[in-house]
């Protein structure tokens, strides 16, 4: 028996990382929100690896704290282990990655949703929805409730038709025992939403009385470590979890090489794309057959289980294989499997049906977001989860849609990317994607992201306010470096002697010290006696900021020419079929991407720098 | 708006040329490379619309005059695109006009997009929407023709060049890219040292890539070509065959070549400058001393060197010092005397691994020698660009990518020295392979992430 079980403003499907950013998001905003999670077990699960953050993801979760999201906040209170990486190799590229309690993340995460106002927590599988005159109207749950709605979120991640491998044997199901969306596919193709099929996978989890620990490399946390938001301290007396390292060897590799016949991959049950960045562990000894050994990583799931994950072994070989391969690898030899590793086929959209608002173009009112959208990783579907959440409020508001641009975040060039080139693998955020990376840090996302979370109404006043004075104390010791004059007496060259600088003869600005590759901001402490008392987060972006200004102030340069193309709006009513003069490629491509600017139609494969002058000779027509 | 130039004279080798520039620069960048019949500089002051004035366009950094030239001046509004626009009537011959052209670019002008002049005129108002869509016509029909000429170009020497730089750059950046993005793998970290080495090695390539396009100086001045090898390899006889007479005295005793000998010749069209060496050896005899000297010399500045080796004697140190020299340069290897038995270097691996083009001859009996020519022929592509205009702009266009490659690399090696993080110089690096893209066309960042999965085993 159907019942109509109420009107609401937002409905979001799914209650992954994705699911749970956009709620929140969405009921913050003042929005009536419905929250439905197949199993109310699986709210924000990890169903792989036990950690969030690391490179460009880190920056990723340090965006969506800024812009008001949750992920940030709720792995500050859960983390079990938390290293700062990179931090050798620029200030660009320095990411925070967390080891997680995965239980204790999903209940906190869980009972955050529960006391949020205007959010309504429910289990329940969403079978169908309806559309009427192009817009979203109802949706409805396997046991008939009717809710009639104004936007819904799809963020079903890989629970869509959702099918696990394991050597012959295959089921349909979600991840981590949990029932898979089975009917959900077939509303979205009756509604005209083409569906591709994508895979990923996942290792074994291994109890760890039988691991031998003394046969690995142990990895601990740093002893000082900084938390994701700026808005939280890190108890420096929590104890830290250690993660270890072993690695596979040539036995491992023989007893791959002689079931491979047994993969469901190279059998050709699995049809669908898998990334080339999470190979599992056959595709690893088949592609790189030269290499002696892979890296293995062990991680511990939680403070109070004893399962393991292992990273590096994702695989879909049968049981019995993976037992015996894994017992090959040292420390592991008496391997006690939790559960096995497996391989899971899902059905996701072709992103680039979607708006950069991350609403499907052909229906309005329905959002997409995460895993469904053809992405890998938890903090790529959380930071699309708090996008969609954003955007279908400021819809129903009747306000324009964020969207922030390739310099502006990571989360810009993630869904620039997808929205514009489509994606036939699923997309991993990493840092090379983004041109502008000196000024996407993750030191500054609060001064590129706050001042947005706050005026959407993510970020309260109180955190607003905070932010300015710390924005300000920035601004004024910058200038104040900047003219300060450092004079040549005995004691700064004996201290310029000393760090093995070269000595000045006359006065110097204090910035062009910083600037000196062996000197930083921090060291010249000692000859600044001047300097304010300034919490640690200034100091940081003060000294980055002075150091590596030139080359900021460069890709700042870049991002103005950038940005002259991208101011260039094209109106959402062209018909690219009517402009002569576009090849047939570019009309078409046009015709389906829908670009919002002329800047974004250049990034399309297949329209040239000649459509592109086409494309604005018509808007000038347009304008006459 | 930027200022524009381009060639506006139709293909091939008119009497005269016509150069244009249009924006707001125009007349500075005039100020710079105009110097009037009393060698005075041209006041911008005084310029008045629809004149025209008499002079010399010269190359301002050596002051070399490069053309007596007509140069028309017209005054924004009162122009085809509505801004500064100055003509610089010269002599035909498409030489000159890429000379004048690249002294107008050199000086701050950017080169014109196909149509652009048209573009503009419209975007200023100056030609009406009825005839906006004749503009994407030609638009569309010049970067055609663009397009076709550069994949001729490319299919060439640049391409192999090009790709090859590119595919050296990719792979350090993969290494960077790699280790940043997975750093809890055991990626071999990037020194700066081996970054240096290599980053150099790119400039060198770049340098040596961008000199190739100096058509004109090789137009006039013929391709400096040496002839090395050790004595009697068979240097003169190669000469004389070229020259088809005896100009070198040729003898079997070793070292009889006592001097350079220069030669002009138009083999295929290529104009060649030969030069004969002494052959390269140790010697204690002070005459043969200077000869030697001077060969190293000639091979270190030559275009192009064609390294001569006595395929009936087994490689010694004098032609290992020779392979040596030609590692880095444009070169051919030509294994001569293969009318004799007895070979033993035709599987020479010291030899083969250098990668250069190897041609077999006979210098005496004129074997190979067809080869020989085909192979100079590939290898300057210089029919192509005599040939006309559109081939001739497309290969500015590359030059210009080429600059700017050169730059950017320069700025990523300053900032090794420096001892700036590996990102910064990586920064760099991506913008040398963005100047290169620009070339062949290809997206950098899916080729960078291509290239670090398909060299790393990397993820869960």
């Amino acid at each position: 028996m159907k019942y109509n079980a109420g009107k609401y403003d937002i409905a979001v499907i799914g209650a992954g990382h994705a699911g749970c950013e956009a709620a929140l998001a969405s009921a913050r905003m003042g929005m009536k929100t419905l929250l439905f999670s197949i199993s109310l077990e699986a709210v924000a699960n990890m169903p792989c690896n036990p950690h969030i953050g690391g490179s460009s993801k880190g920056h990723l979760v340090r965006e969506i704290d800024c812009l008001g999201g949750e992920m940030g906040k709720n792995i500050d209170k859960t983390y079990t282990q938390l290293r700062m990486l990179n931090t050798s190799k620029g200030p660009a590229v320095y990411s925070l990655r967390a080891q997680a309690d995965r239980k204790q993340y999903q209940s906190e995460m869980k009972h955050t949703l529960e006391k949020q106002e205007n959010l309504f927590l429910k289990q329940a599988e969403i079978v169908d929805f309806t559309v009427e005159n192009g817009k979203i109207k109802s949706l409805e749950t396997n046991i008939g409730a009717i809710y009639e709605v104004d936007s819904i979120i799809v963020a079903t991640g890989t629970y869509l038709k959702g099918k696990i491998f394991i050597g012959e044997t295959s089921f349909e199901s979600g991840p981590d025992g949990v029932f898979p969306a089975n009917k959900l596919s077939e509303a979205l193709k009756r509604e005209g939403v083409e569906l591709i099929r994508f895979k990923t996978g996942t290792p074994a989890r291994i109890n760890k009385n039988s691991i031998d620990f003394s046969k690995m490399e142990i990895q601990e946390g740093d002893k000082n470590p900084e938390a994701f938001s700026f808005d939280d301290e890190i108890d420096p007396n929590v104890e830290q979890l250690p993660c270890y390292l072993t690695y596979t060897n040539e036995k491992t590799h023989d007893i791959i090489r002689k079931n491979l016949h047994r993969s469901p991959l190279y059998g050709g049950e699995i049809t669908g794309t898998g990334p080339r960045y999470c190979p599992s562990i056959e595709d690893k000894v088949v592609r790189f057959a030269d290499k002696e050994r892979h890296q293995i990583f062990v991680e511990p799931i939680g403070r109070n289980t004893n399962e393991m994950y292992i990273q590096g072994m994702s695989s879909s070989l049968p049981e019995d294989v993976q037992i015996a391969m894994y017992r090959t690898i040292p420390g592991l030899e008496n391997a006690e499997f939790t559960r096995p590793a497996y391989a899971i086929e899902y059905d996701c959209i072709n992103p680039s049906d979607l708006k950069l608002s991350l609403e499907y173009k052909k229906i309005d009112g329905l959002f997409f977001a995460g895993q469904t959208n053809g992405t890998s990783g938890y903090e790529e579907a959380a930071c699309q989860g708090l996008i969609a959440g954003i955007n279908a409020s400021l819809k129903l508001k009747g306000k324009e849609p964020l969207i922030l641009d390739r310099s502006q975040a990571y989360i810009g060039v993630l869904i620039d990317d997808i929205v514009t080139k489509g994606t036939n693998e699923p997309y991993r955020m990493m840092t090379s994607r983004a041109e502008y990376r000196l000024l996407l840090r993750q030191d500054n996302a609060d001064i590129r992201l706050l001042e947005i979370g706050h005026s959407v109404g993510l970020v309260s006043d109180e955190r607003y306010e905070r932010f300015i004075y710390k924005r300000n104390k920035i601004e004024e010791e910058i200038k104040r470096v900047r003219n300060k004059t450092i004079k040549p007496t005995k004691e700064v060259n004996q201290f310029l002697v000393e760090n093995n600088s070269s000595e000045i003869s006359t006065g110097v600005k204090l910035a062009d010290l910083v600037k000196r590759s062996e000197l930083t901001y921090e060291i010249l402490s000692k000859i600044d006696e001047d300097r304010p008392i300034l919490e640690e987060q200034v100091q940081k972006e003060v000294g980055i900021e002075l150091k590596y200004e030139g080359y900021i102030k460069l890709q700042a340069e870049q991002v103005e020419k950038f940005k002259k193309l991208e101011e260039k709006k094209l109106p959402q009513n062209i018909n690219y079929e009517d402009i002569k003069g576009l090849r047939l490629e570019a009309r078409q491509k046009l015709n389906k991407i829908r670009p919002n600017s002329v800047g974004q139609a250049s990034r399309i494969s297949g329209v040239s720098p000649a459509d592109i002058s086409v494309l604005l000779i018509y808007l000038e027509t347009l304008k006459k | 708006m930027e200022t524009i130039a381009a060639i506006s004279t139709a293909t091939g080798n008119g009497g005269i040329g016509i150069i244009r520039m249009s924006g707001k620069n125009c007349f500075e960048i005039l100020e710079k490379i105009f110097r009037t019949s009393k060698n005075n500089k041209l006041n911008i002051e005084k310029i008045k619309g629809y004149t025209i004035q008499y002079g010399y366009i010269i190359n301002n950094e050596t002051n070399e005059i490069i053309d007596e030239v007509l140069v028309s001046f017209f005054k924004n509004p009162k122009s085809y695109t509505r801004e500064n626009m100055c003509e610089i009537n010269s002599h035909g011959g498409m030489v000159v006009e890429k000379r004048i052209l690249e002294q107008c670019l050199k000086n701050g002008a950017i080169l014109a997009e196909p149509g652009e002049f048209t573009k503009r005129a419209f975007l200023n108002g100056r030609i009406d929407l009825s005839q906006a869509e004749s503009i994407i016509d030609i638009i569309n029909s010049k970067t055609e023709k663009e397009a076709k000429a550069s994949i001729n170009q490319l299919q060439g020497y640049l391409s192999e060049n090009i790709s090859s730089i590119r595919h050296e750059l990719l792979d350090i950046m993969a290494d960077i890219e790699a280790s940043i993005d997975y750093p809890e793998y055991d990626i071999e970290e990037v020194t700066n040292k081996k970054a240096m080495t290599l980053l150099e090695n790119v400039k060198n390539e770049l340098e040596q890539l961008r000199e190739s396009f100096n058509t004109g100086k090789i137009l006039k001045d013929g391709i400096k070509t040496a002839i090395i090898g050790r004595p009697n390899a068979g240097k003169s006889s190669l000469l004389n065959t070229i020259l088809k007479e005896e100009r070198a005295i040729v003898s079997d005793i070793e070292g009889t070549t006592r001097d350079t000998i220069e030669e002009f010749v138009t083999i295929k069209g290529i104009p060649l400058k030969l030069v004969d060496t002494a052959g390269i050896r140790n010697t204690q005899d002070k005459i043969e001393g200077i000869g030697v000297e001077k060969a190293l010399k000639v091979a270190d500045d030559a275009d192009l060197i064609l390294a001569i080796f006595d395929n009936t004697k087994e490689l010694n140190e004098e032609d290992i010092k020779i392979l040596d020299l030609i590692k880095n340069k444009n070169s051919i290897i030509l294994l001569n005397k293969i009318d004799l038995e007895n070979s033993k270097l035709e599987k020479e691996v010291r030899i083969s691994n250098l990668g250069k083009d190897i041609v077999k001859i006979s210098a005496k009996n004129r074997d190979g020698i067809e080869e020989l020519y085909k192979e100079i022929e590939k290898m300057f592509n210089i029919k192509e660009i005599d040939i006309d205009n559109g081939k001739l702009i497309t290969n500015i266009r590359h030059k210009n990518q080429i600059e700017c490659g050169i730059k950017s690399i320069i700025e990523a090696i300053n900032a090794i020295n420096l001892s700036l993080p590996i990102d910064i110089i990586s920064i760099y690096i991506k913008q040398t392979l963005e100047d290169l893209g620009k070339i062949t066309g290809e997206n950098v960042t899916e080729d960078i992430i291509s290239e670090i999965f398909s060299k790393f085993c990397l993820g869960k």
